[in-house]
């Protein structure tokens, strides 16, 4: 596993034609999610394979949530907020769109421009996201720790509110015509939005969960990355190198905030009827906690967590009431064992332990570092 | 990496031959399995588990008088933690991986808009005990419900304030959080100026909320007769302790959210002299009732089953009725006997199931009195 900063070594000068380096990752990202999306329906049943797209959803939030709480250090609590914009403007795209274009929502024949829809309404909210990341972050980013928890709880909270104020869904395309523009008051309120077609299968959930691992892996081992890292680490010191923190953190929010908006914009079409309460506290802490768990700044921490605390409480489904008490006894074990989460800032295979253990090429890979 | 892979697919593998093999022993002891999903925890619990104990009782019944011709009835049971997701999930895996015969649940309207159309999908019947809010059996010719609807809720509420406690002045506190709240305070508005009432003042709060001190002070200037409060019982319980408090003494009135020991536990002597519109009264001068509660106080231990209870049984023996008369227990078969019901003798009255698949019953008013308060029947309201 080369880092693009040390193929750049091993090519001097040659960045710009290393086309295999640029491109590959992208058609890997496609690689796996159709290896996913034919593997799986052999593999595991048609309940399974749903838990799966929500494990993909939650991996997204978290490797997102992670480039803002894991690389820049800043401690963001409204990243439901994010991820619920995202999942209403994409939502209401496809359920409204359908009604508008075709007259009826999840018709069979209008399954290829329904995912075209689909698509369309996760850029946008993808673009929505991006723009509150902006509007919340610009003001509120001179804040730190606790300061900025608050600001960003708030933004979470109001988004919250506010959907909660929305009027009911309209379900005839006459009455959306007529609506018009006040579309965006018709969120269905308190029940939450639904009828949202379940557009997104396996294949576009584990597209965006590649391509998401890649764009944050990039990120990381660039000098973007580095500059969050340093602000993470110490701002003074990273301010007299001449990092603009301002400008860094600001792009990590917005960035962050983007990515939030494709997991809630997928979220919404995996049949889970987004509702006020995803955008409240409690769905930002369960993001958090993928996060810390996993190790902040880890990607590969963040995804491993997000698989595991998504599966777990699935497999704990027997227990009933009490997998509740199980699955937050089993989080406590790991805290204490490790404390700085499953991988610390290191990834998956920058771990001493694993290298060691599955490629036996440990001594062989430390002397060739040196 | 690959080793990681391998090693992975072989643990994956293992584990899903062990439950195979662990459901074909099941299988082969060959009960009929039903599902269902409720909130065992969170800040419903005490709706889940006791729509959890009324189901639970009412198989042990049936089982008890031989099952279906010889066949048990065996309950599956997934908590969804009052969750649209997890709730979502509980169902698929009832449909898909316990392949159920039909599912029972969820008590919130909102929870049950998320696993109807799961089961709507997967062709197997769906009762939802004490879903409310008229969107949820419109989902699909799956989805059947034993409870009346919001609107009627409202209805009977509106009529009861005006005949019955002869008030003119309502003012009206909604949680603007649960949209069965919002549902109930719309219809029993509409309906009480219909019936010539005026409405003093609206208020709103969110569930959860601690202090009720400004609303409150609004509605004790507005001076009403009756406060419509279709809130959940926790909300309402503190509520009622500052309203007191603040010396509203016009009696509170609100829907079967009330309905859980909690809320006299909660609002004491300050509920007393309150009412709601419930689905039952565990002491409505009825032969059925009285059976069911002593049948359910010796299964759990003493305490009274609240309409949640009384709900889930209902809707349980509906199902096993329906599974008696269908050619076969499960699917369209299983669908059509349950739309066929009609003047099922149910603990919670009369239930017809109509064309929207929604349930034709009575409501009945219970007031809270005594020390401590406990709920006691006062009438019966009728569909118009």
């Amino acid at each position: 596993m080369k880092t693009l900063a040390q193929h750049q070594q091993d090519v001097p000068g040659k960045v710009a034609t290393r086309w295999d380096v640029m491109l590959l990752p992208w058609v890997a990202c496609i690689v796996v999610a159709l290896v996913v999306h034919f593997a799986s329906p052999v593999l595991v049943n048609e309940y399974w394979q749903n838990v799966l797209r929500r494990v993909g959803v939650f991996v997204i939030a978290a490797v997102s949530l992670n480039i803002v709480n894991g690389y820049a250090g800043q401690f963001s609590m409204g990243h439901a907020g994010f991820m619920a914009v995202g999942a209403y403007v994409a939502g209401a795209t496809t359920y409204y769109g359908s009604l508008l274009l075709h007259g009826s929502v999840n018709d069979p024949n209008f399954y290829y421009q329904g995912i075209g829809l689909m698509l369309g309404g996760i850029g946008l909210g993808c673009v929505v996201a991006a723009i509150a990341g902006y509007l919340v972050g610009l003001p509120s980013l001179r804040l730190r720790g606790d300061y900025l928890a608050i600001v960003t709880l708030g933004f979470g909270e109001i988004i919250r509110v506010m959907l909660e104020l929305t009027k009911g869904q309209l379900d005839n395309a006459a009455a959306v015509k007529d609506a018009g523009a006040k579309l965006l008051i018709h969120l269905n309120g308190p029940s939450g939005f639904f009828g949202i077609p379940s557009y997104a299968n396996l294949f576009w959930i584990f597209l965006f969960v590649s391509v998401t691992c890649l764009i944050a892996y990039r990120i990381k081992y660039s000098s973007t990355g580095r500059a969050l890292l340093s602000i993470r680490e110490d701002e003074i010191a990273a301010r007299s190198m001449g990092v603009d923190l301002t400008k860094y953190k600001v792009r990590a929010f917005v960035l962050a905030a983007a990515l939030g908006g494709v997991a809630g914009g997928l979220y919404s079409h995996i049949g889970a009827n987004p509702s006020p309460t995803d955008a409240g506290f409690q769905r930002s802490f369960d993001v958090i906690l993928l996060v810390v768990l996993g190790g902040l700044g880890s990607i590969s921490g963040s995804v491993l967590a997000a698989i595991v605390l998504i599966l777990l409480p699935e497999v704990l489904r027997e227990a009933q009431q009490y997998r509740l008490i199980i699955f937050a006894l089993l989080l406590i074990i790991m805290m204490i064992v490790r404390p700085k989460g499953l991988f610390g800032v290191k990834e998956i295979w920058e771990l001493d332990w694993f290298t060691g253990w599955f490629s036996g090429k440990r001594r062989e890979r430390k002397a060739g570092a040196k | 990496m690959f080793t990681v892979a391998k090693r992975a697919l072989a643990t994956i593998g293992a584990v899903l031959a062990m439950s195979g093999s662990a459901l074909a022993a099941v299988a082969s002891a060959d009960p009929i399995k039903i599902g269902h999903y409720g909130s065992l925890t969170g800040s419903e619990a005490t709706f889940g588990q006791s729509t959890s104990n009324g189901i639970k009782l009412a198989i042990k019944e049936f089982n008890a008088k031989g099952g279906l011709n010889g066949q048990m009835i065996e309950l599956k049971e997934y908590d969804t933690r009052g969750d649209a997701g997890e709730a979502k999930l509980a169902v698929e895996r009832l449909c898909k991986s316990d392949k159920v015969a039909a599912v029972l649940g969820e008590v919130a309207s909102k929870l049950s808009l998320a696993g109807g159309p799961v089961c709507q999908e997967a062709g197997v019947p769906m009762i939802t005990p004490s879903s409310t809010n008229p969107k949820v059996t419109a989902v699909g010719d799956m989805v059947f419900r034993v409870c009346f609807i919001d609107p009627f809720q409202g209805f009977a509420g509106a009529k009861f304030a005006r005949e019955e406690l002869k008030a003119k002045n309502a003012a009206v506190l909604v949680d603007q959080a649960q949209a069965y709240a919002v549902g109930l305070a719309e219809q029993f508005v509409l309906n009480y100026k219909k019936m010539g009432g005026t409405i003093s003042t609206e208020q709103t709060y969110t569930g959860g909320a601690t202090d009720f001190t400004a609303q409150l002070t609004s509605i004790r200037s507005s001076k009403p007769d009756v406060v419509y409060i279709p809130g959940y019982y926790t909300d309402v319980a503190n509520i009622a302790l500052q309203a007191r408090k603040l010396g509203i003494t016009a009696p509170l009135l609100g829907g079967d959210g009330w309905d859980s020991e909690q809320l006299a536990k909660i609002g004491k002597d300050a509920i007393e002299g309150c009412y709601y519109t419930n689905h039952y009264a565990p002491d409505q001068p009825d032969a059925a009732v009285q059976t069911f509660i002593k049948s359910y106080k010796k299964e759990f231990g003493g305490s009274t089953p609240d309409g949640l209870a009384a709900l889930g049984y209902d809707a349980a023996n509906i199902l096993f009725a329906a599974m008696k008369k269908a050619k076969t227990p499960g699917g369209r078969d299983l669908r059509d006997a349950i739309a066929d019901t009609k003047d099922f003798a149910g603990v919670t009255g009369k239930i017809t199931i109509n064309s929207n698949r929604d349930a034709t019953k009575s409501a009945v008013v219970v007031e809270m009195t005594g020390n401590p308060p406990e709920p006691k029947y006062v009438t019966t309201v009728t569909p118009e």
